[in-house]
Order: C-alpha cells, then structure tokens, then sequence
C-alpha cells in the first residue's frame, strides 16, 4: 500500500531540492561540472556501467532526470553487459547494467546482496529478403530448424503450411546472426531454446554461441546490412533497429497458437504473463498470453541491496523510483516495451528496501 | 650542448661528459621502455588467460570447437583464418604494391610521380571502418555478382573455389586486407627501389639490356631482400587488422577449403565476443586468443627474418 502512496511522489518530491528549474540553467551547470573539477564536487557524480541494448532508454532518462534533480549527475558507459556485471561485482561503479540476469556462478561472487532491477523490454525481430516483401507466419520450431540447418530452402513445406497463398521461391536460405556477443542473441537463442528440444541440445543459449551455420553480421547494422543484400537471408535484430530500417519481419507463433507481429503492445503482453520470481531473474520468451510477442527479453539495472555511501545511495534510490514513475512513459517512443502495473509496482517495492 | 655549436674545429680538452651521458642513458631508457611494454603485453595477456591455459593446455591450439555455451574453447579455426587472410592479402599487394613502386622510381613521368605517391598515402590514412563499410555496400556486392561468379565457372575446377556464394567471405577479407595494406607495402617498396645505385642500371644498360632485362636484372634481383622486408612488414599489418576485416569475413569460426566460405580472424573474435563475455574461462579464452595472435605474430616474423638470411644477394637489407 506504501508503494501506492508513493508512486506520483516523484516528481513533486524533487522540485524544491531543484535549485535550478529551467533548462537553460541545467546546461550552464553542466558545462560548467564539466569544465572545472572544483564545481564538478559540488554536483554528484554516480557512474554505471553494462549494457549497450537499453543504452537509448538510460541517456535519455539521465538528461530528462537533469531537470528533476540538478544536484546529481549520471555516467554509463555502454560497455557490454558483461562488462557491466564485472564492474559492479568489482564496486567499480555504482550500478550495472545487463540484457541477461546473472548466472547463479556471477551472483555467488558478489561481496553483498545484488538485486536485480529490471527496468524495459525489447523484443528480437526475425527479418528476411525476399523479392516483393511478402508478410511471413512461422512458428517456433521452423525458425529453430532454419538456424539449425535442417529446414534450407523457402519452398519447404514447412514454411509453405503457415504461410498459404504466399509464393515461396525454391531458393536456399541463407542464415544471418549476430556474430558479437550481445542480448539481442541471447534472447533470440533462449527462446529457440524454449521451443526446440534440438536447439536446446545442441546449441544451447547465450550471448554467444556455437552457430551450427550461417553468417557472422558485427552489430544490428552487420547483421540488417547483411539480409538486405543478400536474396534469400533471413537474420534477427532489434525491434527498434527494424522498425527504423522498415525491414520486413516475420509474425510468430505464440504459446498460445497466435501469429504475432513484435510491436511495443505485444512486447507489454509478453511481459505481463511471464512468470516473474522473487529475484526478478526471469525469461519471457514464449510467453503464455493471447497477444504476447514471443522472442523478448527484460533488461536489467544491477544495484546493492546495502549501498556503502548514504548521500550516493540516496540520490540512487531517488533516481529509480523517478524511472519506475515518470520514466517508464520514454519507453514507447524508443521501441522499448514499459514494464506492465504489476511488475512495475513489484520493482518499487524492491527499490524502497534498498538500505543506504 | 654548448660543446656542439662551438665553431672550434676541436672539441675542447675541458668538455664535460655529462650532456653525453644523459643522452645515452635517456636514449637507453626510452628504448627500454619499448622493450618493457611487450613484455608488459604478454605478461598481462599470459595472466588473463591463466584459467584457460591451465584448462585446455596446448590442445587449445589445435581445437577446433568454440562454444561459450558449454565452456569449450579451441583456437584453430581462428590461426587458420588469420594466416589464410593475411596470406591472401600478401599475394595480392606484393606483386601490385611492387609493381605501382617500380612503375613510381622506373617509368613515370617525374611530373606524374609525386601526385600518385600522395594518393597512395592517403589510402592509409582512411580509417579502418570505414573500408569495413565500403566493404560490406560496395565491394562485397560486386565480389558477389561478378568476380566470385566468374572465378567459380573459370577456376571451379580448384577446391578453393567451390562451393556456395555468399560474398562475405574468407577472400573478400583477404582483398580488404589488401587494400589496406597496400600503402605501406608500396611505400617501403619505393623507398627500396630508390636506393638502388643508378651504377647499377647504368650497367645493364652498357650491355645493352632493354628496360624490362634492366629491371629485372639490376634493379629487382638487388633489390629482393629490401622487397621481401616490404612484405613482412605488410604481414605484420595484416595479422591484426580488425575492424575492417570483422565486417566482410563472415565471422564463422569454420575451417573450409573454399574462399567463398565464411572464415574468422583471431582479431576479429576478440572484439566481437568481449564485451559480452561474462563467464570466467570464456574471458580467460579470450586473452588466450590475444596471446596466440602475439605469438603468431612474433613467429611469423622470426621465421620471416630467418628466411632473409638465407636468401642471398646483396643490396640493402635494412627496411623501415
């Protein structure tokens, strides 16, 4: 009920502690923290670190929060995410920041309670290049089999059964995935993962895997650029780098029989019926409800449950309910999928137990 | 200092060896430090990849498996693809950096040499990514319609050009590489060229040798071991390279006796795979794979300095 008496609190709460309101003066004080160490002190500085797939989302929090709270200052650096849980696991930085949750393995090796905070999520579109763009259904096990190398050419008959009245060309299917370690992989293999026992068995998931074939693309841009010109290619990028580029994606087939286009709505849904625990460790790939995208993924801010600096862990705790309030409403116009009332409302809770 | 603007023809008995000193113990130590940081170097990479060296021991060389799913890492496909870009890139700009530099010190017109020489050194100053990018928009779609067409119905005959057309591929890595290295292979090669004694085509021409018996017998065959330095140090180039090569090889970490194939450079696999390393043996790997491609390097060069031993006739050795 607390956390409900809380939510608008944000916004409101931040103003007077604002010595200066208008944006104009934000900027002047920031060049100004920037170009002298001396006036640098008296603004605080928190430093984050880890991944480069929410990177969009975090700057753009970071500058709006500017205008709540001008006393603080936020720096991320878009390392990667394992970068990110490497640094906060080191307290090298203040929060980290990772597409993946932490293996049990990580976890274990942190010097106090690390929480999970998960704070957007994005979904994973399969594009392809075939002449005229024809609008594509494909269920679980043919995506598996394509990235497998057991179904090869676009006429096989288990991509003409879902996809009828679509002229399917008998031409091979060349394979496009990323070939830097990144969370857009690891969703995408968690989830063939999920509807493949042979994907399962035989490649497994993580930010990088033993691809049984196919090409190597650096990047979104790598991978895109590559399916673009090659005829035939089918690859996976980010719903935003898709929607960006107008590339052509494939409707899946959902738990729940749908074919689902990825969009932010089908990307909330996915969210909203996942199964979520108590640590907020999860995966929601092939997720159960009616209009739930199935490849997508939550990603997450790594905090201590006990922060060592009162004034840091303050303005810390400050910031995130700031996210979870006001922030969140960033999210659609940036491709990212805003977490749904209930989980939104868990992650307050968790943010309020934070001890500084 | 003083004692070396003295217009006295001798150096004064009284001269301090101070200023002398210094600058040999400066000099010392600057060179030192060079020394210094590749030990540094591989020390540090040797204690990354401790976990890994201890893991898979030797073996980790001739592996072939990469999979950071079940922890097993193997380094072969990555030496294969490295040495096998590289090698196609020396053979594609030895003979045509060698060629521009003879053509550059022996046949062009004096007015033309300069313009030319200023071109071929701005090719090195365009950054790597962006012939990454040039690569994968421009040249990788012409490989793909007509070069690597015609070389499959013309040479398919060879293992080396079989098999499925992708155009990312272990030969359009191989011309990137090339093409970027074709500066420095040109320039050295110039300055090679340019210190052959004129006496020497003076020579051949008094016994009435044509241009191209000159060429061949005064000016090249003096000049092989400079030429064949200007290759190693193009090598050298070509063993790192990364970015640029990263976008257009393909990134599968396969062993194949196609060109056509996808391949994967030991540069490559650690900028791509780093950042999102988060197990400890993977990022052990990782540094290992730093490690090999020193040692590679390093290698090939020793084995490169020892063939210029043994080759023999004269001329100038040095290069760089």
């Amino acid at each position: 009920m607390g956390v409900i008496r809380s939510l608008p609190a944000p916004a409101g709460f931040f103003q007077p502690d604002s010595p200066f309101p208008s944006l104009k003066n934000t900027l002047v004080t920031c060049a100004l923290a920037a170009l002298t160490v001396t006036t640098a002190s008296a603004q605080m500085l928190i430093n984050g670190a880890g991944a480069t797939f929410p990177q969009p989302i975090y700057t753009k929090w970071f500058d709006a929060y500017q205008k709540v709270d001008a006393s603080v200052r936020f720096n991320y650096q878009g390392i990667g995410s394992g970068g990110g849980q490497k640094q906060i696991l080191a307290e090298t930085v203040d929060f980290g920041a990772s597409d993946g949750p932490m293996s049990d393995e990580n976890l274990a090796k942190a010097p106090r309670k690390l929480l999970h905070l998960p704070t957007v999520a994005g979904a994973v579109a399969v594009s392809y290049n075939l002449e005229g763009n024809p609008q594509l259904n494909m269920d679980g096990p043919t995506l598996a089999g394509i990235f497998l190398g057991t179904i090869t050419k676009w006429n096989d008959p288990a991509i003409a059964a879902q996809n009828a009245g679509v002229k399917l060309p008998d031409i091979d299917i060349v394979v496009v995935h990323r070939s830097d370690g990144s969370g857009t992989s690891f969703i995408f293999t968690d989830y063939l993962s999920h509807v493949s026992p042979d994907w399962k068995s035989k490649v497994g998931k993580g930010t990088a895997v033993s691809w049984p074939l196919g090409l190597g693309g650096k990047g979104n841009p790598g991978v895109a650029g590559q399916v673009k010109q090659t005829p035939g290619a089918i690859g996976y990028v980010e719903l935003a780098y898709a929607h960006q580029n107008n590339l052509p994606f494939v409707s899946l087939k959902n738990a729940a029989g749908t074919y689902i286009a990825p969009t932010v709505a089908s990307v909330t849904a996915a969210l909203a019926s996942a199964t979520i625990p108590d640590d907020f460790r999860f995966s929601m790939v092939d997720s159960p409800g009616a209009a739930a995208y199935p490849i997508a993924g939550a990603t997450w801010l790594l905090v201590y449950a006990e922060q060592k600096d009162h004034a840091k862990g303050e303005k810390l705790v400050q910031f995130l309910k700031w996210a979870y309030g006001d922030g969140e409403k960033f999210a659609p116009a940036l491709d990212y999928a805003p977490l749904p009332d209930a989980v939104l409302k868990r992650a307050l809770e968790r943010v309020q137990t934070i001890k500084y | 200092m003083s004692s070396v603007t003295t217009t006295s023809p001798v150096l004064p008995e009284s001269t301090s060896r101070g200023p002398d000193l210094a600058f040999k113990w400066v000099a010392g130590a600057a060179a030192l430090v060079v020394v210094a940081l590749i030990v540094l170097v591989g020390w540090q990479l040797y204690a990354g990849s401790r976990l890994a060296i201890h893991k898979f021991g030797f073996s980790f060389l001739w592996t072939r498996e990469w999979n950071p799913v079940e922890d097993q890492y193997g380094a072969l496909p990555f030496i294969f693809g490295t040495l096998v870009s590289s090698l196609i890139a020396l053979l594609i700009a030895v003979p045509l950096g060698v060629a521009t530099a003879l053509f550059l010190t022996e046949l062009a017109p004096l007015r033309l040499r300069q313009p030319v020489v200023m071109v071929i050194e701005m090719l090195a100053a365009v950054p790597s990514v962006i012939f990454g990018l040039w690569g994968i928009f421009v040249l990788i779609p012409w490989l793909r319609d007509h070069l690597f067409v015609w070389l499959k119905h013309s040479l398919g005959f060879l293992p080396l050009f079989r098999g499925p057309i992708y155009g990312v591929s272990m030969l359009a890595a191989g011309i990137i590489i090339a093409i970027m290295i074709l500066p420095i292979v040109t320039s050295i090669a110039r300055e090679i060229l340019r210190s052959v004694p004129n006496l020497q085509r003076e020579a051949a021409y008094a016994l009435g040798a044509t241009r191209w018996e000159v060429l061949k017998i005064a000016v090249l065959s003096y000049a092989r071991r400079g030429l064949f330095g200007a290759a190693i140090l193009g090598l050298g180039r070509a063993l790192g390279e990364t970015m640029a090569v990263t976008m257009v090889i393909g990134n599968n970490p396969q062993i194949a006796a196609s060109l056509f194939a996808p391949g994967y450079t030991l540069a490559s696999v650690i900028a791509n795979e780093f950042a999102e390393a988060t197990s400890d043996l993977y990022l052990n790997s990782l540094f290992e794979l730093g490690l090999v491609l020193l040692a590679v390097t390093i290698l090939v060069n020793v084995l490169a300095q020892l063939m210029l031993k043994s080759m023999t006739g004269s001329g100038p050795i040095k290069v760089g």
